[in-house]
């Protein structure tokens, strides 16, 4: 071949290429622009601020945002210190060669494969099934379930289990983003292995940390299946008043919506508003996340 | 030295040696305290296993249960109408209940193929564009946004391609059924892209510049060098890429659930509707008794998925280090 024909081929592979990485950058575009079309009409601060009526043809989203944002809240609460610690353990404490941090490496990787769906069964078997009813077995009248049914609390632990990985990969990229000369010097000074941690390696890395607690939120904020048989609900009249208590959320009431609705006509525009504010909700936070990072990454790879 | 000292807490040592004793006692703890609760990624993995696969070992236990369903009943051919020849059959609630898992793993398998037909290709050749072709301030924009679609809640996908791309493929292709494999399997490849995206280019950037380099001094072009000396050797971290993305598309479940039309029928036509394993579970749990068959064979399909993507996830996790490991030979 001469050199013009292959430059000719080669330009066309490139081409090729070139156009896989338009059409997924296209279909993003065209499903964030659908959404905003369809929903941006309805959207309206009586619609954040309502609870859904008439058989959910007609009102607002209040308390799937409501019940949203408190499950985040308690999964943000129950995995942040395990993870944080564990990504401490991983980068700060193990050895290099240490056998038990390549176990939990190689168990936080298969965590993050596990299907979404099977955490929901864990949920129902671990939570509900084995300590909710234990629980019940001990504390409550016999026959009567406070525990081992669903409930806000289970939902959010299952959910903060699937986010562990999450938080672990992020956090450990971050204390690897903190440079080995300052815990060299703050160990110089005489400060222990933990006071290092806590005043100069934890500070240095919390925009990463932060960043990973975000992603987490978003995650978390966004998964349904794992949700689906440990705490969410059709439709409740009520906001959640307990841990124990079962709970209405967005990307569950898209799901209602969109495959449940006695008329499909009357839903089309409280679907795509729902789906609209779910979007914002978890788009600006990995926007947020995306953002901390590539400019801790800049930070990092200009040598600080 | 004295915030140190005040540190350690009401009532200080007076000697220098039992402060310093004090103070290993509570490094020790410290580091005693984190290396336990390091430990839940371990206990998560095991109780999963363990906790999904209890509620399904009644299937080999109960006498009960083994009146309605057995191995035999879920993976081999029955008769389930007199004159009929024997076939698969997933009907679960009815007077007898037909447990086949055949038309949910064929289903499961043919929205796979579909979603990998696309993604696998996509990804890949969007990643090669990003790590080789794309000039520098392109590629600093295009990462995050292959990356954002990976934060689009698997909800807002189903919902896409339930409501937007079942209409345009039937368009297109005039399918009898507008919730199909096809329809499913896109809606999938959706997901699965930025999986497969965001990993092979993670494998084409650690191929080390002097790969490049020499390809370029010898006469080859840009897309020789990109073909045939950068995609070769990142390609165990490229297979572990479309691994990943094979593991991702088989569990996940609300983009299928509400795209796929849910029927099981035992058929290779991709234009008919289907139900997969994960679909089957989100959409049957909530109806069943806990403790029966159903319920039973319900956990025995976690199992399933858990096992399924636990060897992917193993494959591809040798196939990284296979690269990292061909990788660190070539910067020696």
């Amino acid at each position: 071949m001469s050199v013009r024909s292959r430059k000719a081929v080669g330009g066309g592979f490139a081409l090729l290429t070139g156009a896989a990485a338009a059409l997924v950058v296209l279909m993003l575009a065209v499903i964030l622009l659908d959404v905003a079309r369809g929903g941006a009409g309805r959207l309206s601060w009586e619609f954040l601020t309502a609870a859904p009526s008439e058989g959910m043809t007609a009102g607002g989203i209040f308390p799937a945002i409501y019940g949203t944002a408190v499950m985040t809240l308690v999964m943000t609460v129950a995995v942040m210190p395990v993870g944080v610690m564990t990504a401490i353990y991983l980068h700060e404490y193990a050895p290099p060669t240490s056998r038990l941090a390549a176990a939990v490496r190689v168990a936080v990787t298969n965590l993050a494969g596990v299907p979404s769906i099977v955490f929901g069964l864990f949920g129902l078997g671990f939570f509900i099934q084995f300590v909710g009813r234990g629980l019940d077995r001990v504390f409550s009248e016999p026959g009567t379930l406070r525990f081992g049914q669903p409930a806000l609390l289970w939902a959010s632990l299952t959910l903060a289990i699937l986010t562990l990985p999450v938080v672990i990969v992020a956090t450990e990229e971050a204390l690897r983003a903190v440079p080995r000369d300052h815990r060299d010097a703050s160990l110089a000074l005489g400060a222990t292995r933990s006071q290092t941690l806590a005043r100069v390696v934890l500070p240095g890395a919390l925009p990463g940390i932060l960043t990973g607690a975000i992603l987490a939120v978003a995650r978390g904020a966004g998964e349904v299946a794992p949700i689906l048989f440990t705490g969410v609900a059709y439709f409740l009249p009520d906001l959640p008043t307990s841990p124990f208590s079962q709970f209405m959320h967005l990307g569950y009431h898209t799901y209602v919506l969109a495959t449940q609705s006695p008329d499909v006509e009357a839903t089309r525009p409280l679907l795509y508003a729902t789906v609209l504010v779910l979007l914002l909700l978890t788009f600006a936070l990995n926007l947020v996340a995306i953002a901390i990072r590539t400019r801790t990454r800049r930070r990092a790879a200009a040598g600080h | 030295m004295k915030a140190i000292e005040a540190a350690g807490g009401a009532g200080a040592p007076r000697t220098p040696r039992a402060a310093m004793r004090r103070r290993q006692v509570r490094e020790g703890l410290i580091e005693a305290v984190v290396t336990l609760v390091a430990l839940t990624g371990i206990a998560a993995v095991v109780l999963i296993f363990v906790f999904v696969a209890r509620e399904a070992i009644p299937l080999f236990t109960d006498p009960e249960i083994a009146k309605e369903v057995d191995l035999g009943r879920m993976f081999l051919p029955r008769v389930t109408r007199a004159g009929r020849p024997p076939g698969f059959i997933w009907q679960p609630v009815g007077a007898i209940p037909k447990y086949s898992m055949i038309p949910l793993l064929l289903g499961t398998l043919k929205v796979t193929i579909v979603a990998m037909a696309v993604a696998a290709p996509a990804g890949v050749a969007a990643a090669l564009f990003t790590s080789e072709f794309a000039p520098p301030r392109l590629k600093e924009v295009l990462k995050p946004t292959i990356e954002l679609l990976a934060g689009i809640p698997s909800v807002v996908l189903g919902f896409f391609a339930l409501m937007v791309m079942a209409t345009w493929l039937q368009t297109a292709f005039g399918f009898s059924f507008r919730l199909n494999a096809v329809v499913a399997g896109l809606g999938l490849a959706l997901t699965i892209v930025p999986v497969v995206f965001t990993v092979s280019e993670d494998a084409l950037a650690a191929v080390p510049r002097s790969y490049r380099e020499a390809s370029l001094a010898l006469g080859a072009t840009r897309w020789e060098t990109a073909f045939r000396v950068v995609l070769p050797a990142a390609a165990p971290g490229v297979l572990a890429a479309i691994v990943l993305g094979f593991g991702r598309a088989i569990g996940e479940t609300m983009i299928v659930l509400m795209a796929s039309g849910n029927a099981a029928i035992t058929s290779w036509s991709f234009g008919e509707s289907v139900r997969t394993l994960p679909a089957t579970i989100a959409a049957e749990m909530g109806e069943v008794v806990v403790g029966g068959a159903h319920y039973a064979v319900l956990f025995f399909i976690g199992v399933e998925l858990f096992v399924f993507t636990f060897v992917l996830n193993g494959l591809a996790a040798w196939s990284v280090r296979r690269l990292v490991r061909r990788m660190s030979g070539a910067a020696a």
